[in-house]
């Protein structure tokens, strides 16, 4: 399995909530909440580190699971949220574009 | 509201996050339109390095949803440098303008930054109206051009009118020229007093026949027999609700550093040069009092078939001298939608029947008699 990158969108808005994140799409304005696991997935992101050393360090040691499942369910994640322009995915690390890149609270 | 907004509102008010704030980054502006609530003097505004640092306090706080409005926030020159660091920190970022100064590059530079929306004033869609409303000559042009530079990059944009006596002929026209554009539209039948107070602007506002039309425009409104059903009686449990947002999810920061509950609703909280944002919003006697109050604790409403229904503002209730009596303006529309009195009318009603009472004075007949 060749290594993935992930990355938040700039363009989008985000907050955490009661370790909730809320992200309204730059698209469409539309609003969407993560779960406390995509919440920590979505917080790595940073475009540098690859999507299964972001599973590894911070997703099961704090949620007893298998990598390997992790990995799968954190890859369709990225995907999805990928298709509604809030994550860019990439098998290449990803720079940012903006003068900018996001700081997460 | 989307429902998941209206989840994420409703879990912010339990835990007492700011979710939504106003914040005025001048009171300065271009135009001197005959309805502001403003003066446009600058009596001190907030630095470049204050407003950033406000930001950074208020990312922290929770809120997510930043609402930069003025006067006229391109005014500042420090405004993309503002906006950027806004972005920087995640806001949801709404711009209100009049657009006058945005040119192509302006707006591309809104879009890289990643604005939600860019709400600006629209009064009519004849310069002769619409400049005479802004007192500038022009200055429809210069909106619409602004407009249309901000729709060029794909922005979402909200034509913002307002309804008073002078355009009230213009607002079907207003909502055309917005379509045609491919924007947005909102038409907004109150006139607020000035912020200090001052009532004067309320004279410019629509009589109670204009109201009744434009609450019967399905344009407008949508289902006319549902918008303006006669409201039933509410049970006590909808009386333990909140009267809106204010003070509750939302606030208002002014160009000086002041907190209030709303840009309507003036009543001093503290001032984040002298305290902590979130100290504000957390332990201002002023916010805790705005925030106990339940519709059950209204002093005429509780009384008035409206009270579940009526878009009864807390603000404006204050400015007409007690937060938890009835905002009068709120009264009018009730009627002009549904057609019923509210309490605060009718009590009114009885007050003027009273004054003028005319009785027979018995010693005075019998010493003319």
């Amino acid at each position: 399995m060749s290594r993935l990158y992930v990355a938040r969108n700039p363009k989008v808005a985000a907050r955490s909530l009661d370790g909730e994140m809320m992200i309204m799409s730059g698209r469409d304005s539309t609003l969407f909440t993560l779960n406390r696991t995509a919440t920590i997935l979505w917080q790595a992101a940073d475009g540098a580190t690859p999507l299964n050393e972001i599973v590894e360090q911070r997703i099961c040691p704090e949620f007893d699971v298998e990598p390997a499942v992790a990995l799968q369910d954190a890859e369709t994640f990225a995907r999805d949220l990928a298709s509604h322009d809030i994550l860019q995915v990439s098998e290449n690390p990803i720079p940012s574009k903006m003068s900018f890149a996001g700081e997460m609270r | 509201m989307s429902g998941l907004l209206e989840e994420m509102t409703a879990k912010a008010q339990a835990l007492n996050v700011p979710l939504s704030v106003q914040l005025d980054l001048t009171y300065r502006c271009n135009e001197r339109c005959v309805h502001c609530y403003l003066d446009h003097d600058d009596h001190g505004e907030m630095t470049t390095a204050e407003i950033k640092h406000l930001l950074d306090e208020m990312a922290e706080a929770g809120v997510f949803i930043l609402t930069l409005s003025g006067g006229e926030i391109f005014l500042r020159r420090d405004f993309f440098e503002i906006l950027e660091h806004a972005r920087r920190l995640m806001f949801c970022v709404k711009l209100k303008t009049n657009a006058v100064l945005i040119r192509e590059r302006d707006a591309n530079r809104i879009r890289d930054l990643g604005v939600e929306s860019i709400q600006v004033s629209i009064y009519s869609h004849r310069p002769e109206v619409h400049d005479a409303i802004t007192l500038i000559p022009g200055s429809l042009k210069r909106s619409l051009d602004g407009i249309r530079h901000l729709k060029s990059q794909g922005l979402r944009i909200i034509i913002a009118n307002v309804l008073m006596t002078r355009n009230m002929q213009d607002y079907s026209a207003v909502r055309e020229l917005a379509a045609e554009i491919g924007v947005e539209c909102t038409l907004d039948p109150t006139v607020t007093p000035m912020i200090d107070g001052d009532r004067a602007p309320l004279r410019l506002g629509v009589d109670q026949n204009v109201l009744r039309q434009v609450f019967r425009d399905s344009a407008l409104v949508g289902d006319i027999d549902e918008f303006c059903a006669v409201p039933v009686k509410s049970d006590e449990s909808a009386l333990d609700a909140t009267p809106c947002s204010a003070g509750h999810t939302a606030c208002y920061v002014s160009p000086y550093g002041e907190v209030y509950p709303c840009v309507q609703f003036p009543i001093p909280t503290g001032n984040v040069r002298q305290q902590r944002f979130i100290d504000i919003w957390r332990d201002s006697v002023s916010m805790k009092e705005v925030r106990s109050i339940r519709l059950k604790d209204l002093t005429t409403c509780t009384q008035c078939t409206h009270v579940s229904s009526c878009t009864r503002c807390p603000g404006l209730a204050y400015m007409e001298g007690n937060m938890r009596g009835p905002s009068s303006q709120d009264c009018e529309k009730s009627f002009a939608r549904t057609g019923v009195a509210s309490a605060n009318m009718l009590a009114k009603k009885q007050k003027a029947l009273n004054l003028i009472q005319i009785r027979t004075i018995p010693s005075l007949a019998s010493a003319t008699a």
